[in-house]
């Protein structure tokens, strides 16, 4: 088969905010064996990892696991790996299991990991009893990579306590790929010898004299707005001259992170190779400050299926780093936002 | 117009570091044993990061670091330079090269963003470890820093 036909892209399609593994309950609870266990191995030296009376110090309660670690505590363990080996079904991950096969269908028969993020809500402590669930938030159309043609799948975990509140998040992506020829054994988990390189690069933005501050600012990852120093003005894009006075003389301020969508575009065709689709193009009004006239940014919305967004929907800023020359704002839901 | 900083929340015995702090580098041995023993210590059994055999038959040259290592490191690098005060925050990491044992990873890192945040300040490092390959992981690690309690 062709693993671009329309029929097989709708099939991964589906998967899309599909649980991949239902809510799983670590065996045990977090514990200050556990916890030295991975400090001396990790050789961290952290003393509030180890130390009550020092964690106290730092106006803790007692010691705490280390914020990476979340990912340990439900990790299957030695004999159900074991039994994984042996082609035993794990519980809870049919849907996991299901979107292996398809990929493996589709010739995507090796995976490695890309990217990691964790964001964490508070701080682990021994006695807490962890639990982790996973739900797919992306397949992209198939890459060409340094290790094969593929396609990237982002799943978001989510870690919860025993109280059911979420204790962090992971959001994490894999390449699901068709290894070159020779390169490694049938459904081996090859070592990530490479960093996977996307096909083409984002188009490169027209700096010129004008609006270089604003990508220079992007770049670190501040999202700025000039501002006319003779009668306080904001306006965007970045120009010379104001267009409320006239004047040349200008400063920035910074944004903000909160929005909300004025407009927005779900683009299909033409496609660009470097862009996910359907992309989601919008124009998101960032406030001024203390209330005064705002300005209004062209910029793509992530993490949002586009049957979801709504004018006015609450946005909140983050950053796409596109490529080692190119930092973007780019805009999610506002999980805090009030309509 | 004026945007006046606001107070930082920070105890004042908190030193709060600048935008473009270098963190001292950290060079790591990367040693069969360290492998084994931090795959271990996060409950991953793979049998590519403790069997050269089986990891060799899966096309990969030796065993290597599994990912919630390279996570640990990079959140050690940070809260060991940060202090014990800080609370992690954020941990994002992109993967490139593998660590085998015999590498060196050296961790570099830099202060890119120091921002109020209810009540805190969030410090973000730029983060970094390469070895002979070349970038075994980069991205970024945020820590909060917040006001000490009053009493204990």
């Amino acid at each position: 088969m062709t693993t671009t036909d329309a029929a097989y892209d709708d099939r991964l399609a589906e998967f899309v905010g599909r649980e991949l593994v239902r809510r799983t309950v670590a065996k045990d609870a977090v514990s200050t064996a556990a916890i030295r266990t991975w400090a001396e191995a990790m050789e961290d030296t952290n003393p509030v990892l180890v130390d009550d009376a020092a964690a106290r110090a730092t106006g803790r309660d007692g010691v705490v696991a280390p914020a990476t670690m979340l990912q340990a505590w439900t990790m299957r363990g030695y004999a159900a790996t074991q039994a994984l080996a042996r082609g035993e079904a794990t519980p809870g991950a049919e849907g996991f299991a299901e979107l292996v096969a398809l990929l493996d269908e589709g010739g995507y028969t090796s995976v490695v990991a890309t990217d990691s993020d964790f964001e964490f809500a508070r701080e682990v402590v021994p006695g807490d009893l962890i639990s982790v669930e996973e739900v797919v938030e992306a397949i992209s159309p198939e890459k060409r990579t340094g290790l094969g043609v593929g396609r990237f799948v982002t799943t978001l975990r989510t870690y919860r306590d025993a109280a059911d509140e979420v204790v962090g998040t992971q959001r994490w992506r894999t390449l699901r790929f068709r290894p070159k020829p020779g390169s490694t054994a049938d459904g081996a988990e090859p070592a990530p010898v490479e960093t996977p390189e996307p096909p083409a690069l984002r188009p490169r933005p027209a700096i010129n004299l004008d609006n270089a501050f604003w990508f220079e600012a992007a770049t670190e990852k501040r999202l700025v707005v000039q501002r006319c120093t003779t009668c306080s003005t904001l306006r965007h894009p970045p120009g010379p001259a104001c267009p409320a006075c006239g004047s040349f003389d200008w400063d920035t301020v910074p944004a903000g992170e909160k929005g909300t969508v004025h407009s927005y575009v779900v683009a299909h065709h033409p496609r660009h190779p470097a862009f996910d689709y359907p992309l989601l193009i919008a124009l998101v009004d960032l406030p001024g400050p203390g209330g005064s006239p705002g300005t209004r940014l062209t910029t793509n919305l992530v993490d949002v299926r586009p049957e979801d967004v709504e004018i006015g929907m609450p946005v909140v800023l983050d950053w796409l780093e596109a490529d080692d020359e190119l930092t973007l704002p780019v805009f999610r839901p506002d999980p805090e936002g009030q309509r | 117009m004026t945007h006046p900083v606001p107070p930082s929340p920070v105890h004042p015995d908190v030193s709060v570091p600048a935008v473009g702090t270098q963190l001292p580098e950290l060079v790591l041995p990367i040693t069969r044993t360290m492998i084994v023993a931090t795959a271990i210590a996060s409950r991953d059994y793979q049998d590519v990061h403790h069997d050269p055999a089986l990891a060799q038959d899966r096309g990969s040259p030796d065993i290597f670091m599994n990912i919630l290592t390279s996570n640990g490191l990079a959140e050690r690098f940070v809260t060991n330079w940060a202090g014990p005060a800080a609370r992690v925050k954020r941990v994002k990491i992109r993967l490139g090269a593998p660590n085998h044992p015999g590498d060196t990873m050296t961790m570099t890192g830099q202060v890119t963003g120091v921002r109020p945040e209810t009540g805190t300040t969030v410090i973000e490092v730029a983060v970094r470890g390469d070895n002979r390959i070349g970038m075994h992981l980069s991205g970024t690690v945020e820590v909060v820093l917040r006001a000490h309690e009053e009493t204990q």
